[in-house]
């Protein structure tokens, strides 16, 4: 399509197009360090993590505001009307995702004196590395309006359940074998179930790029794979 | 009137209730009575208040006694949300109204032969704010009763006020549905261009 008539009301759009990719960057970066900072039990990168928490929340609450008046000041229309709410519900998922990575780096914090099994750690490494990728397919299926990849990243989460139902058995199991391992297996179990959340919303921001696309929501069931609620281990 | 211009020319087919417009055996007169129309610019008559409301209904004849005709103006005048404010001057002379209530007092001509449908042409876009959202709240009233079909330049209106868009490009129909698919995820490439602001 054309570029619009009045070029501020482009320039604007391409601004919120930045301001998106941006604050993904953002939250990439402290997902991955926040999980370093656990593996490599690193307390400086923690901290690192956590402040840069507030830089996200400052770009949503901004990315926030730019909406709301361009809706009062432009009456968008259409596509753009769907660009608009889009950046609105996938920034608030970014934020939720910022916040996500703070809580591991947080718990990274917590046990960084103790000692891992390492079974444990490269079940949720494995986690980890397949949340960050939906992240990042899913920040190119956005700035590319690439609703294939979109559908792709919807699917590829049955991934990240599967692998945390196995990370959750283990962790029970290891609980069970030794008391003295609850309070390390209790953190990493909240960690765990972080990441699974990223993966989650990394799916919601899938479907509201088809939307932003499309014009219509995907249909079809999300493939839902976390079995942990019904999950019970009692020897 | 286009039957005193010898070069005028009509294409394809305006149908109401199956009825051919331009089919030569239909009754003008009839027609007119059947689809009132509210112009861009408010164009009371010369007249006052109560001639301007009643002046179709008695060359139709519609009323049969005085008391019957002013039972018309008194209606539509109140359908038309002018009431309140002239009822104490039906005299006066309609001109002297405010824009926003002569635009009033010509819905209020036009409904008070009870048409079918009202074609309305961009009929708030000499209206200030206030007076254009009374317009639009009107409008919201009278559908209930008639059909109203408006022409607006403005996307806004269009949003507000209809349950159907239909949008015209140079004298082709691009694209016509339900107001909220038009604005929300047009079908056409030309009407989301359009709406968007990305030609005009």
């Amino acid at each position: 399509m054309n570029e619009h008539i009045v070029k501020s009301y482009e320039d604007e759009l391409a601004q919120l197009d930045r301001k998106i990719a941006h604050m993904g960057g953002l939250v990439e970066n402290i997902v991955g360090s926040a999980f370093d900072a656990l593996e490599l039990r690193d307390p400086g990168l923690a901290e690192q993590a956590i402040a840069s928490d507030k830089t996200v929340d400052a770009m949503q609450h901004e990315i926030e505001q730019q909406i709301i008046a361009m809706i009062a000041r432009r009456q968008p229309m259409a596509d753009d009307l769907r660009q608009i709410m889009g950046a609105l519900r996938i920034s608030g998922e970014l934020e939720r995702i910022g916040d996500l990575g703070k809580n591991i780096a947080k718990r990274a914090l917590t046990i960084a004196g103790e000692t891992y099994p390492r079974p444990l750690m490269s079940g949720l490494r494995r986690m980890l590395d397949l949340a960050l990728r939906q992240l990042k397919d899913v920040l190119d299926a956005y700035a590319d309006r690439n609703t294939e990849l979109a559908i792709k990243v919807r699917g590829a989460d049955a991934l990240i359940d599967a692998t945390y139902n196995s990370v959750f058995r283990e962790l029970l199991t290891y609980m069970m074998e030794d008391p003295r391992n609850i309070s390390l297996c209790t953190h990493l179990l909240f960690g765990a179930k972080n990441i699974e959340r990223i993966g989650d919303h990394a799916t919601n921001i899938a479907e509201a790029i088809y939307y932003l696309v499309k014009g219509e929501t995907v249909m079809e069931d999300r493939p839902k794979g976390d079995r942990t609620s019904s999950t019970l281990i009692t020897r | 009137m286009n039957d005193t211009i010898s070069v005028c020319r009509v294409d394809g087919k305006i149908t109401i209730d199956g009825q051919d417009i331009y089919d030569p055996t239909l009754d003008v007169v009839q027609l007119r009575a059947r689809v009132g129309m509210v112009f861009q610019k408010p164009n009371p008559f010369p007249k006052s208040i109560y001639e301007n409301v009643a002046y179709g209904p008695r060359i139709h004849g519609l009323a049969k006694s005085k008391s019957e005709l002013d039972e018309i103006v008194t209606a539509s005048l109140e359908k038309a949300g002018l009431w309140k404010e002239v009822k104490d001057r039906l005299n006066d002379t309609g001109t002297g109204l405010s824009g926003g209530q002569q635009q009033r007092l010509c819905i209020a001509r036009a409904i008070a032969v009870s048409p079918d449908v009202i074609l309305m042409d961009e009929p708030c876009s000499a209206l200030d704010p206030i007076a254009t959202a009374k317009v639009e709240e009107l409008i919201d009233e009278l559908r209930t009763n008639f059909c109203i079909i408006i022409v607006t330049h403005s996307m806004q209106q269009a949003a507000r006020v209809s349950q159907r868009t239909a949008f015209f490009h140079l004298g082709d129909l691009i694209e016509e549905g339900e107001t909220s698919q038009i604005f929300t995820a047009p079908k056409d490439e030309k009407t989301k261009a359009y709406i968007t602001g990305r030609f005009g």
